[in-house]
């Protein structure tokens, strides 16, 4: 043999026996991924910022939730001196009265915005059974909270009590919406996104020629839940905060259960979101893509969010709402919270929800494998599933 | 040893590999060459099991391959890709913590790799800043951060400068020295002539010639000789079993036909059996015989069998 400038000597060098480093475990796997997707996003200013901003607004909506609350403050009248009607009306609660000498000082008060109306004794021959004896004059609408202080109320009974202020439902209705719709699309879009970028950089080869694309989809899902968790919890801890600091201990009190149970099933709703995320975002390979492929998942965060915020006095809806996985999050807690819900409703409604999640994990990560290495076109669902 | 041993693979009808085998030895450096769409790659996708094969089997060591081995891979993919937006060292070390390997462990291959790289300095540089012959760099720190067993790299060599090219050849050639079996494809011949030992050529899906870079190049141009001498070497043309070629004053191309084809009997004994052996020996006799005769004649500046290049191989071997 003509060996000209071959070295000779590798072929006979002896390979190494056994492996220099142990193969990791699938759980050893999936946590260097989560912790790799913690760290990426963390260090996002986008995210920091947007999660700082998600924060003040529950800050604020407690705040102002506490305002309202205790924003009763009797409305302003003025009266004149010495007629009978101000004698009437200075003994009845829920009236500021304001004494003014004459009618037209009455009035007076009523123009520069001092009152909210003038309230006089009714004209004469207007005396007839029934008829109101007091004249009430104001700007340019009827003061409601004036009339109704004057007026006689029949007496009402309630058969089935709300023990909640109904502008304190909408806040709440609003808080769970919001937080659940903000957490859902932000590591939602976050997880599509990540997808994405390894298979349009093709990173994702190498990757898989390392771990399995199972690890490789839970590492992704277990890292931005954490992160989720961590913002819900901290979301969480700063509502209760608020509400203790601002002493709304009561509606602390209505609140609390309501907060851990929306907690629970955040948890398992959002790993189904999330996996939801990756399988559909694993079926292109372009970011200008993730919107339209993902779409049909953002529909499926955005709807409970509107239903929230439309129907929160709506019991069929919310009963509804709260057993179906996708919104049980957000309806079962809000349900909790007016108190129309049996202590067994949720128990029944979570497990609904992980029956659904385990089924779209399974799924998803057929999807997910499927469609990896598959860069190009967008691969089709059923090509996906069949594999 | 890496051996693929009749390996196929169709996509939706269109045979992309058919009947694939070749085998890495250890400590060889191996060059995969074949022209666009051969299979290169889809053959090293299914060694590294990132692609399933329809037929067929790859095994390391007489062992089927099995994930946990597959880990102990260093792989480059024909798409490149890492993190645009993390670290250099940060993604190399990731990349050797998903093998297996200790924070501290990464860390250090990391560094060592980088600075004999010569991309050290860049290492706390994002991927996305560096310039894409550095990328390439950081790809091949990537494959082998783990010491990887085995080394499939799909191109390690396109897009760099000559002087990447050696510094990329000298940190493959080290694995090699280890007896890591390393299995390149490239399209730079050239290169591959340089530096691998074995040669594997792959056309239509198939694998048309593979064996040690010498044993290919005998095969197929070896028995062409050259020689440079200080007299006029016409007396060449006269000697039997010898085809004059190229002739300029002391310099002659010649042939030398095997004994089958010019019926030069030999003296060899061992050289009897008949086939190519025999051929060989006989075509080899015939050298000698051309250069002892020249040796009497004057002196013999250069004798050697012709450089037939890894393009000429190539071009004849897939025809």
């Amino acid at each position: 043999m003509t060996a000209t400038r071959s070295t000779g000597t590798r072929s006979t060098v002896p390979r190494l026996a056994a492996p220099r480093f142990p193969t990791p475990r699938f759980s050893q796997s999936v946590w260097l991924v989560a912790q790799r997707e913690m760290s990426m996003k963390l260090r996002s200013k986008a995210f920091l910022i947007s999660t700082g901003i998600l924060m003040l607004a529950v800050l604020a909506s407690v705040v102002i939730g506490g305002l309202v609350g205790g924003m009763s403050s009797a409305p302003k009248v003025s009266v004149v001196e010495g007629s009978s009607v101000a004698t009437t009306v200075q003994a009845m609660e829920g009236l500021d009265v304001r004494v003014a000498p004459s009618t037209d000082a009455a009035e007076a008060l009523v123009r520069d915005g001092t009152v909210d109306a003038a309230v006089l004794g009714a004209d004469a021959g207007a005396g007839a059974s029934g008829a109101s004896p007091f004249t009430v004059v104001a700007l340019d609408s009827a003061p409601s909270a004036v009339v109704q202080a004057l007026s006689v109320a029949p007496t009402v009974q309630l058969l089935e009590p709300s023990d909640q202020n109904p502008l304190i439902v909408y806040f709440v209705a609003l808080a769970f919406g919001l937080v659940f719709f903000m957490s859902a699309i932000t590591f939602g879009t976050t997880i599509a996104q990540s997808v994405v970028e390894e298979k349009q950089t093709r990173v994702v080869e190498i990757l898989l020629s390392t771990i399995s694309a199972r690890a490789l989809l839970a590492g992704k899902v277990l890292g931005n839940s954490l992160l989720a968790f961590g913002q819900i919890a901290a979301i969480a801890i700063l509502a209760g905060t608020g509400l203790l600091v601002s002493g709304q201990t009561a509606l602390l009190g209505s609140l609390g259960p309501s907060i851990i149970w929306f907690v629970v099933f955040f948890v398992f709703g959002f790993v189904l979101l999330a996996s939801l995320f990756a399988a559909t975002a694993a079926l292109v390979s372009r970011q200008e893509d993730i919107g339209s492929v993902t779409s049909p998942v953002m529909m499926l965060v955005m709807i409970p969010y509107f239903l929230v915020i439309f129907f929160n006095d709506n019991a069929l809806v919310l009963g509804i709402m709260s057993y179906v996985p996708f919104s049980a999050p957000v309806g079962m807690p809000m349900r909790l919270f007016l108190g129309t819900a049996e202590w067994w409703e949720p128990l029944i409604s979570l497990v609904v929800l992980v029956v659904m999640t385990a089924g779209v994990i399974v799924l998803g990560s057929r999807i997910y494998a499927n469609s990896l290495l598959r860069t190009g076109a967008r691969v089709k669902l059923s090509d996906a599933l069949r594999g | 040893m890496l051996e693929v041993a009749n390996v196929s693979r169709s996509f939706g009808g269109r045979r992309a590999l058919d009947d694939v085998s070749f085998t890495v030895g250890d400590g060889r450096m191996t060059g995969f060459v074949g022209g666009n769409g051969a299979g290169k790659t889809t053959t090293m996708r299914i060694i590294l099991g990132v692609l399933s094969s329809d037929a067929g089997s790859v095994s390391l060591d007489g062992r089927t391959l099995t994930p946990a081995d597959r880990a102990l891979f260093g792989y480059m993919p024909e798409e490149r890709g890492l993190y645009p937006k993390m670290k250099v060292a940060e993604q190399i070390v990731y990349l050797g913590r998903l093998h297996g390997m200790s924070r501290a462990a990464a860390t250090t291959n990391t560094e060592r790799l980088l600075d004999s790289l010569e991309l050290g300095e860049r290492a706390g540089d994002t991927v996305e800043s560096l310039s894409l012959g550095n990328q390439q760099r950081a790809q091949i720190a990537a494959a082998l951060v783990h010491e990887p067993e085995v080394l499939v790299l799909d191109e390690p060599f396109s897009g760099l400068d000559p002087i990447a090219v050696e510094t990329v050849q000298g940190v493959l050639a080290e694995s090699a020295a280890r007896g890591v079996p390393v299995l390149f494809s490239s399209h730079q011949l050239d290169i591959v002539e340089r530096i691998c030992d074995d040669l594997v050529v792959i056309a239509g899906g198939s694998v048309r010639a593979s064996g040690s870079k010498e044993e290919l190049q005998s095969r197929h141009g070896g028995s062409r000789y050259e020689i440079e001498l200080s007299v006029d070497a016409g007396w060449l043309r006269d000697v039997d079993g010898v085809t004059v070629i190229d002739f300029d004053g002391g310099y002659a191309l010649f042939e030398v036909q095997g004994a089958a084809e010019a019926g030069i009997a030999t003296n060899d004994a061992d050289a009897t059996s008949a086939g190519a052996a025999t051929n060989d020996a006989a075509a080899d006799g015939a050298a000698q015989r051309v250069l002892a005769e020249a040796l009497q004649r004057g002196s013999v500046r250069r004798f050697a069998p012709e450089h037939l290049s890894l393009t000429q191989i190539f071009k004849e071997v897939i025809r």
